[in-house]
């Protein structure tokens, strides 16, 4: 075991020089030109400088699940469990060491691609995640969709007829919506949905009295793969609660910042120049106000999607959705260490890498931004 | 152009969307059509709908194990129940011994049990059930470690080896009986015996699999294992071999976790299950104004008390023990917390376990007697004393705070001055278990549903510094409660169980107050749905109307 430690060591110092040193590593090859090179040159940078980010991560999760009282191996066997059998059990887990050498032992696990192994089920978390991660990504994806489309055109709308009786609905809307608890809101939208109208169904993914058949668990997905239309109907219908349960926050998030953006790109002297031109408004508004207004709400909508990806323990609890918010909040209560820890390492990853991925975007749509 | 463009783009796109739309649809009704008339064919000769009875069961959480060796929690027992099977059964709604996959069973000595196992019997993946399956199963469990099979190291007091474990061996003789050889009588190992995590497995299937049994779980059950969507649903089919050809009644039991318990309750009524576990009480006027549903109580296996550290004054003082009693108003607090859902607790266990003293008239509520013995113990004063409330919901005491209150009014009544005191779980159970409460409130929840789990582990002066935190200590009682543990005979030890809390109730080291009746509803056309204490349900006979 002590070999690992000293590894793990090595290989931090390692990667602290490459990060001091970066600049000097690339700047050596400046063969590749241009735009495509800075481009590459920045993506690098960006992935350099998450190693120390989820490092630290690692670091303050690993000391603030440890900080809480109870006794994962007392969690696991229960209260009426023998002394010997928890000792046992601590012993087996690994919970006697010193926490640094936990904390160790788990970072040469990180280097080696090993997430670990839960402690409730013994299953290696890389395996179980994968499928709560699926879940998690199919409900987002749909949220932020039904988010972006009402977001962004309420936003427009709203800043077009800017004091129209739409807008000042839409802003109210929005205010609701942004202070609105989706606990709540989920059970409301269960009750009348549901029960009153019995329109659409209140829990889990599919109709499980005909299950859909998982290959890749995303289950839209898998319908359309298999060919089972039938199925896909029914597993769109149990996206749309949840999904709009979700979507609440994000929309009226979205809403807000297109209004304030378009407003002040409205008032621009190009605007005014492609109005007096004769341009219908209609394309004024949306071809030529809306890419320059997009920016700051493409900031938004990227932080939004890291958020939900991290998984919405309350939609997915009320919704019966088999989520990874949910996946990590049983963990804490088990105080399944490895789960909470690389959970959270996971969820953080997605988080920053979409983030990098909306930052690229910026210059796609915008080329006037560089990156150096 | 650009403009007309987008538009004809658009325009395009839906008329795509559309028609994708109508093959799916014309899909479905495609192939409704072509089934549609082998039904009708098919009603002609037999005159029975073929749909297959599905139970859709919602609960809680999901499963951990489906090993039932592995597992501990009450999750995963409600699903490995119904695909294995025990030795002996408990009764369909108490802790009785029946016969199960061992029809006769006999004991000389309470050292030597013989097992006759029922003929006829195959695991689902067609091997033979006997007497080697069984001794392979014990084989398993005693060759293994604490934290492989905890239930086995606490039921049978560890493993091969250990000086506690009380199983000498296990053997077969012939096919059909195997002989237990016990190195000391223990009074509850029949009950032990029929605890979900002794189910038999298929020895064929976890010699193949080890660790990953528990993926693919092998008994001879009347449900067979099909698919474990994780945290989503676990789905056991009719085990169409199994041994009682008329069970099991159901096609197909799928175990459906939804977290929360209104929303469960919701898709119970828009009918995306058919059972729901885990209603709140408050919501229980809900199910039983709602003519599509039904309400079902669990029998009770806990109790939650009031206990009096019985070596602090004024509570070593009999007289004031029994004050207490008589001046808790336990109805109301039935009423109130419980939404009635409750029995008024007069023993320290539930009745539905064997052994129960129902003759004891308990303590009713009546203040003026209490206060009466207050003076009888020269403190017609009154006196001032911290009450301890538990700062957590548990089964037993859904809101701990909120029924001290009740209490400490109860108590003002007869001028006792009680001050409410909370700590965070972990800290309260430390300072209650050395003693440093002067009353407290607690409760349990039993394991195998034996009397022995209740009165030796919460009231013997064996466990003073372990559960016995009130501190009673009666050498009678410890006297009674040993001999029972090596009595096997049922009814003499029945006998034994009913003096001992006789004199518990007349020493009164607590205030039983509740035992807790856990809720479930289903819909109202569910039939022969018997919830059992210990929270695992047999779904054999379950059937639709």
């Amino acid at each position: 075991m002590d070999y690992k430690r000293g590894y793990t060591f090595l290989f931090l110092t390692f990667c602290s020089r490459i990060i001091l040193e970066y600049p000097a590593t690339f700047s050596l090859h400046n063969a590749l030109d241009g735009e495509v090179k800075t481009m590459l040159h920045y993506i690098g940078k960006r992935l350099w400088q998450l190693v120390p980010v989820l490092l630290g991560m690692t670091f303050v999760v690993f000391m603030i699940i440890r900080a809480i009282p109870g006794d994962p191996a007392q969690v696991i066997l229960g209260q009426q469990a023998s002394e010997s059998a928890v000792k046992a059990l601590r012993t087996k887990l690994g919970l006697d060491d010193p926490w640094y050498i936990q904390y160790f032992d788990y970072l040469w696990g990180l280097i080696t691609g090993d997430l670990g192994e839960s402690m409730r089920t013994m299953n290696p978390v890389s395996d179980e995640i994968w499928g709560y991660l699926a879940a998690t990504f199919e409900l987002s994806l749909f949220a932020i969709l039904i988010a972006i489309i009402v977001g962004i055109n309420a936003g427009i709308i709203s800043a077009w007829f800017q004091n129209s009786w739409f807008d000042y609905t839409a802003m109210i809307l929005a205010l609701v919506g942004v202070s609105m608890p989706i606990f709540w809101l989920g059970l409301m939208l269960q009750y009348i949905f549901g029960v009153e109208f019995g329109l659409l169904p209140t829990t889990g993914r599919e109709e499980v009295r005909n299950p859909v058949e998982s290959i890749t668990n995303l289950y839209v997905l898998d319908t359309i793969i298999q060919g089972r239309y039938d199925q896909l109907g029914t597993v769109l219908k149990h996206l749309i609660l949840p999904g709009v349960a979700l979507a609440t926050i994000p929309m009226a998030i979205i809403a807000r910042m297109t209004r304030s953006s378009m407003l002040e790109v409205m008032r621009s002297d190009y605007v005014r120049t492609a109005r007096s031109k004769g341009q219908r408004m209609f394309w004024v508004v949306y071809k030529h106000a809306l890419k320059n207004a997009i920016i700051p709400v493409l900031t938004i909508i990227g932080l939004q999607m890291g958020m939900l990806l991290g998984g919405a323990i309350l939609t997915e609890t009320i919704f019966g959705w088999p989520g990874v918010g949910r996946y990590i909040y049983e963990a804490i209560n088990f105080r399944d260490y490895p789960v909470i820890q690389s959970g959270i390492l996971v969820v953080a990853f997605i988080f920053v890498m979409i983030n990098l991925v909306i930052d690229v975007l910026y210059s796609l749509i915008d080329p006037r931004i560089k990156y150096d | 152009m650009n403009k007309k463009k987008l538009w004809s783009i658009a325009l395009l796109l839906m008329l795509v969307l559309s028609t994708f739309l109508a093959a799916c649809s014309s899909d479905t009704t495609g192939t409704t059509d072509s089934t549609d008339p082998k039904d009708d064919s098919k009603d002609g000769e037999v005159e029975e709908s073929t749909d297959p009875k599905i139970l859709v069961f919602g609960r809680g959480g999901d499963s951990v194990y489906l090993d039932p060796a592995r597992a501990t929690d009450g999750e995963s027992f409600k699903v490995t129940q119904n695909i294995f099977e025990t030795l002996l059964n408990f009764g369909p709604q108490d802790t009785t011994i029946n016969e199960g996959l061992a029809t006769e069973w006999n004991t000389e000595d309470g050292l030597t049990y013989t097992f006759t196992l029922r003929e006829g019997v195959k695991f689902q993946d067609g091997t033979d059930f006997n007497a080697e399956a069984v001794v392979k199963n014990f084989e398993r469990w005693s060759n293994g470690t604490e934290d492989q099979f905890p239930y086995y190291a606490s039921m049978f007091g560890g493993f091969k080896g250990d000086e506690g474990h009380v199983i000498e061996s296990v053997t077969a003789e012939g096919d059909n009986t195997v002989i237990f050889k016990l190195k000391r009588p223990q009074a509850p190992f029949l009950k032990n015996i029929a605890m979900s995590p002794f189910g038999i497995a298929s020895p064929t299937a976890f010699e193949k699999d080890g660790d990953k049994f528990t993926d693919n779980p092998i008994g001879t059950g009347p449900f067979k294992f099909v698919e474990w969507k994780k945290n989503e649903t676990i789905t056991i089919e009719k085990y169409t071999d199994y041994w009682n050809p008329e069970l099991p009644k159901l096609d197909k039991v799928i175990f459906q976790a939804i977290p929360d318990n209104s929303a469960r309750l919701t898709a119970l009524t828009t009918g995306e299950i058919d059972l729901a576990d885990g209603v709140n009480p408050a919501d229980s006027n809900n199910v039983t104004g709602n003519a599509d549903l039904q309400l079902y109580e669990r029998p009770s296996m806990n109790v939650g008390y009031l206990g009096l550290t019985n070596t602090r004054p004024p509570f070593d003082d009999v007289r004031v023990r029994q004050a207490m009693n008589h001046a808790i108003d336990k109805q109301s607090i039935i009423d109130a917390f419980f939404n009635g859902g409750a029995l008024i607790a007069k023993n320290p266990m539930p009745p539905s376990i064997s052994g129960y003293n129902d003759d004891i008239a308990g303590y009713d509520y009546d203040p003026e007697k209490a206060k009466e013995l207050l003076k009888e113990a020269g403190l017609e004063d009154g006196f001032e004393m911290d009450l301890w409330a538990m700062p957590v919901p548990r089964p037993y005491m859904p809101d701990g705070t909120k029924v001290a209150e009740v209490i400490q009014k109860n108590l003002a009544d007869i001028g006792i001055k009680a001050n409410i005191v909370t700590y965070e779980w972990a800290t309260y159970l430390e300072k209650t278990k050395n003693g440093e409460a002067d009353a407290f409130m607690l409760g349990w929840t039993g394991d195998n549903g034996d009397a022995d789990n209740f009165l030796y582990v919460l009231l013997d002066k064996d466990n003073i510094g372990s559960n016995n935190y009130a501190y009673y200590s009666n050498d009678e009682v410890h006297d009674i409660l040993i001999a029972a543990q090596t009595e096997v005979d049922e009814a003499k030890r029945n006998e034994l169980y009913a003096q001992a809390q006789e004199i518990i109730f007349a020493e009164a080291p607590w205030v039983p107050l509740a035992h807790s009746t856990p809720l479930l509803a289903g819909k109202v056309n569910l039939l022969n749905f018997l919830p059992h204490p210990t929270g695992s349900d047999k779904l054999a006979e379950v059937d639709f109307k």
